[in-house]
């Protein structure tokens, strides 16, 4: 590119305002709402503090290196995915393709979530909370019948939020207060982004220092209430055996990929706005080890509160049976208390076994309270929500950690769309006569009316569908492309040549043999297991019917023909792309070759004919 | 004779406990003060007992509507130092029959409230065995509170758009009227096309040092 072409496209490129909304930008993008409910839910299930160890390898060698050369790329060749890619070879212009489309995707499902954290949200207003108790049947004889036998809290989310139907079969109908909520998400995506980085860079000031402000009140708060050491100690104590177990360093692997946002392209586009000397190299570890020490920072308070729990229900199920006992046994009101239940148990089995085994007392361990585990929408809107109503000043509680959760979920949605709209301004995809603020828009209302599938009777099922499928094997596939591309045809020495003028140094060994062999390696590997993993069990999903017989149990269905091809297409259309325009290309350039006279030659100038003078001058 | 006499005196207890022994038209009533109450909780003794009888009789008064029910006529029975005990309702026309068990629930269920309220107890701590309580009638809104936080939430993001939308038009529009404006200014005097050249001002341009119109050297 010329000098003027380049400066007169330096000029029209939005900038940052400074380093710090830049930084927050890509913290917020990498901390989302994995790091709150994945982090710790891996971390109890692979022994605690153990589970560190396979999870900071992952990090120093797949994490740290893919992120710095996506921050790299992106900084050194200044434009969205998909210039990017076609600069370092058109062969590879599919793998920007797979990530805009990508990112679309993972956007539609994304921003579900927040609708439900919305509309959580909004009832956290309401005295008492909405999940805290059943409702009232409708001769107002007894409890909903579905809710008696659940609990509260599951019946809310399953019944009042997202009314969901038994199984994927039955679509059911559009569930309108989530649509609400829906538009309400979109609509506050659409104004950070009205003005692109210009707003967004605002707006992170906040989405992106909120959470951490939240979970030190959250810390505060948890580590004084009781059972919340019981918890934490549950959560850290190691358990070294486990590190044997591939399956350990599999979910670590995949845990620091999916948490770094990597494979998306927003990261990429966030950089290209950067100033071409920037140290992206700090930026990259910085962003990296702030990602996940708030993994770790987050997972405090929520195994604090998760151990609270696990003690109230430990103690209500002890309550329940003291009741019963008292009751049976006529005994005075208060006098079996929890300390000398055991006593009295014994005790009265030994006068009146019969009567006792005939109540069909519970059987209350603590260590199985804090067994259930939970992730993901299960943590937050079941498990978490049912702590806050135990919690003396329910409603605060429950409007800080929402505001947490969307705030977490909002910055991460700037890099999905981002992801999206930086790569089709670049190609210039955009009409003359659009300004960009209405393609936005056009975006958010293309992805609303996409997305309202998963306001459906059935959409919590398709959401997981996306949540399995989308966000997994596409983004690891893109991701072993990405550093193949660089490595192998932009090359390392003309990659670190960028590099050194944009830092001041060439990139030291750790990263070149990270680079060039330990991270394709671990991503090859990573990927070739996960499938492997993925292919072996019959693909099934859990369902919610309140027809079924073990009902409150879930009944697990497999997923149906149809369904299954949904789910292998979302799987592969995206990275079919990168195949696609690579044999497109290298057809073109066959053909190119073959008749010649593709492109005309600019310097051939038919109006200089050779004569015979200069020729003879040539002789002498 | 004495025992004629004593059985006089004694039959009418006897009678009555085993009207309420025996009788299916009686009720559990279960107490559980010190879960209700904690350290403020009294003890149950005669008087308690007492109190509750006659909340019974004030039931039966205000469903029947007959002002003839007295503390004779609330039978108890089976007391435990849970505390619980059984009781039984008679007719005041007759002290050997009893209330239908049915005439009794209704009542019991239209004055819980004011039952309740005399011990200071509720539904959870003051059981009837077999009336289940009234579970209060859901609040029901006009407006439900959350449309009210959505309206508040949606209404904030629509004023922002458009905020923003009318700085960026009215931005643009500033941006065009100065280019706009800026060709009018020169349209006056000269037919200008807008080159770097005529913005150096002026028609008689710039005086070139490095030229000197001083032509001793290069004459040949």
């Amino acid at each position: 590119m010329d000098t003027a072409s380049e400066a007169s496209s330096a000029q029209d490129r939005p900038k940052w305002d400074n380093k710090v909304q830049y930084l927050l930008t890509c913290i917020g993008f990498a901390v989302g709402l994995g790091n709150v409910w994945r982090f710790p839910y891996l971390c109890q299930i692979y022994g605690g503090g153990a589970f560190l160890i396979p999870y900071l390898i992952a990090l120093v060698f797949e994490g740290l290196p893919l992120l710095y050369l996506e921050l790299a790329i992106g900084q050194s060749l200044r434009k969205g995915s998909i210039g990017v890619w076609h600069s370092i070879s058109p062969l590879l212009g599919g793998v920007g393709v797979a990530s805009m489309f990508l990112s679309f995707l993972v956007g539609l499902f994304y921003n579900m979530i927040l609708a439900w954290v919305l509309w959580y949200f909004f009832h956290s207003f309401e005295e008492p909370l909405p999940w805290s108790r059943c409702p009232v049947n409708d001769n107002n004889t007894g409890y909903v019948e579905e809710c008696v036998l659940s609990t509260p809290v599951n019946y809310y989310w399953y019944r009042q939020t997202l009314n969901i139907s038994p199984d994927i079969e039955q679509s059911g109908s559009l569930q309108w207060w989530l649509v609400l909520c829906l538009a309400s998400a979109w609509s506050i995506v659409y104004i950070c982004f009205i003005r692109g980085i210009e707003t967004i860079g605002k707006a992170v000031y906040v989405t992106a220092t909120f959470p951490y402000l939240v979970l030190t009140i959250f810390i505060v708060r948890a580590l004084t209430l009781p059972g919340a050491t019981d918890g934490l100690r549950y959560l850290f104590t190691p358990d070294w055996t486990l590190l044997m177990d591939p399956q350990v360093w599999l979910d670590a692997a995949t845990q620091i990929f999916f948490s770094l946002s990597l494979a998306f392209g927003g990261l990429i586009a966030f950089s290209s706005y950067n100033p071409k000397k920037n140290n992206c190299e700090r930026d990259a570890v910085l962003v990296g080890c702030i990602n996940s020490a708030t993994s770790l920072y987050a997972s405090i308070p929520i195994f604090a509160i998760l151990g609270f729990k696990a003690t109230s229900n430990f103690n209500s199920c002890v309550d329940g049976n003291i009741l019963d006992l008292t009751n049976a046994f006529d005994i005075a009101d208060k006098n079996i208390t929890s300390e000398n239940y055991q006593n009295w148990l014994t005790y009265l089995n030994s006068s009146d076994p019969d009567k006792v085994s005939s109540l069909n007392l519970k059987h209350c361990d603590l260590q199985n309270f804090l067994d259930q585990s939970a992730s993901g929408t299960g943590l937050a809107f079941i498990v978490f929500t049912e702590a806050v109503t135990e919690m003396p000043g329910s409603q605060v509680w429950a409007v800080l950690f929402f505001v947490m959760l969307f705030s977490l979920g909002l910055s991460s949605m700037f890099g999905n769309l981002e992801g999206v709209l930086t790569p089709l301004l670049d190609l210039h995809m955009v009409p003359k006569w659009m300004p960009k603020e209405l393609f936005t828009g056009l975006i958010c209302v293309l992805s609303f009316l996409v997305a309202l599938i998963f306001t459906l009777g059935s959409g919590n099922y398709w959401l997981e569908i996306f949540n399995s499928y989308v966000g997994s094997v596409p983004l690891l596939v893109i991701a072993f492309f990405e550093i193949i591309g660089v490595v192998c045809f932009y090359g390392m020495k003309q990659f670190s040549d960028d590099i050194e003028h944009m830092t001041g140094r060439r990139p030291n060994l750790y990263w070149r043999v990270c680079w060039m062999g330990i991270s394709p390696l671990m991503l090859l590997v990573v990927l070739v297991a996960y499938v492997a993993v993925q292919v072996q069990k019959h693909p099934t999903y859990p369902t919610w019917d309140p027809k079924y017989e073990n009902f409150p149990e879930s009944e697990v269905k497999p997923y149906s023909d149809w369904v299954f091809a949904i789910c292998v297409l979302l799987s592969s259309v995206p990275v079919l792309s990168i195949p696609i325009v690579a044999v497109y290309r290298l057809i073109r350039r066959q053909t190119r070759s073959q008749t010649g006279t593709g492109y005309p030659n600019p310097y051939s100038n038919r109006a200089f004919a050779p004569d015979a003078q200069t020729e003879s001058f040539k002789a002498l | 004779m004495l025992t004629a006499v004593l059985l006089l005196i004694l039959l009418p207890p006897m009678v009555a406990q085993d009207l309420c022994k025996d009788s299916t038209d009686g009720f559990k009533v279960r107490l559980s003060i010190k879960t209700a109450l904690g350290d403020n909780a009294y003890d149950w003794n005669e008087s308690e007992m007492f109190l509750f009888q006659s909340t019974l009789a004030f039931a039966m008064r205000r469903h029947t509507e007959q002002d003839t029910y007295n503390i004779a006529n609330i039978l108890v029975c089976n007391n435990t130092p849970r505390v619980s005990f059984v009781f039984v309702v008679t007719s005041p026309d007759d002290p050997t029959k009893l209330i239908p068990k049915e005439q009794v629930e209704e009542a019991v269920r239209k004055s819980k409230h004011r039952i309740n309220s005399a011990f200071l107890l509720s539904d959870m701590t003051l059981e009837f065995i077999g009336i289940p309580p009234t579970l209060a009638t859901p609040i029901t809104y006009d407006t439900p509170p959350w449309l009210i936080v959505f309206g508040v939430v949606i209404g904030a993001v629509a004023v922002g758009i458009l905020a923003l939308l009318m700085s960026t038009v009215s931005k643009r529009r500033r941006a065009k009227n100065k280019d706009a404006g800026f060709a009018e200014e020169d349209d006056g005097r000269v037919k200008e096309n807008g080159t770097a050249l005529s913005s150096l001002g002026g028609k008689d341009g710039v005086y070139n040092q490095a030229f000197s119109n001083d032509d001793r050297f290069t004459q040949l």
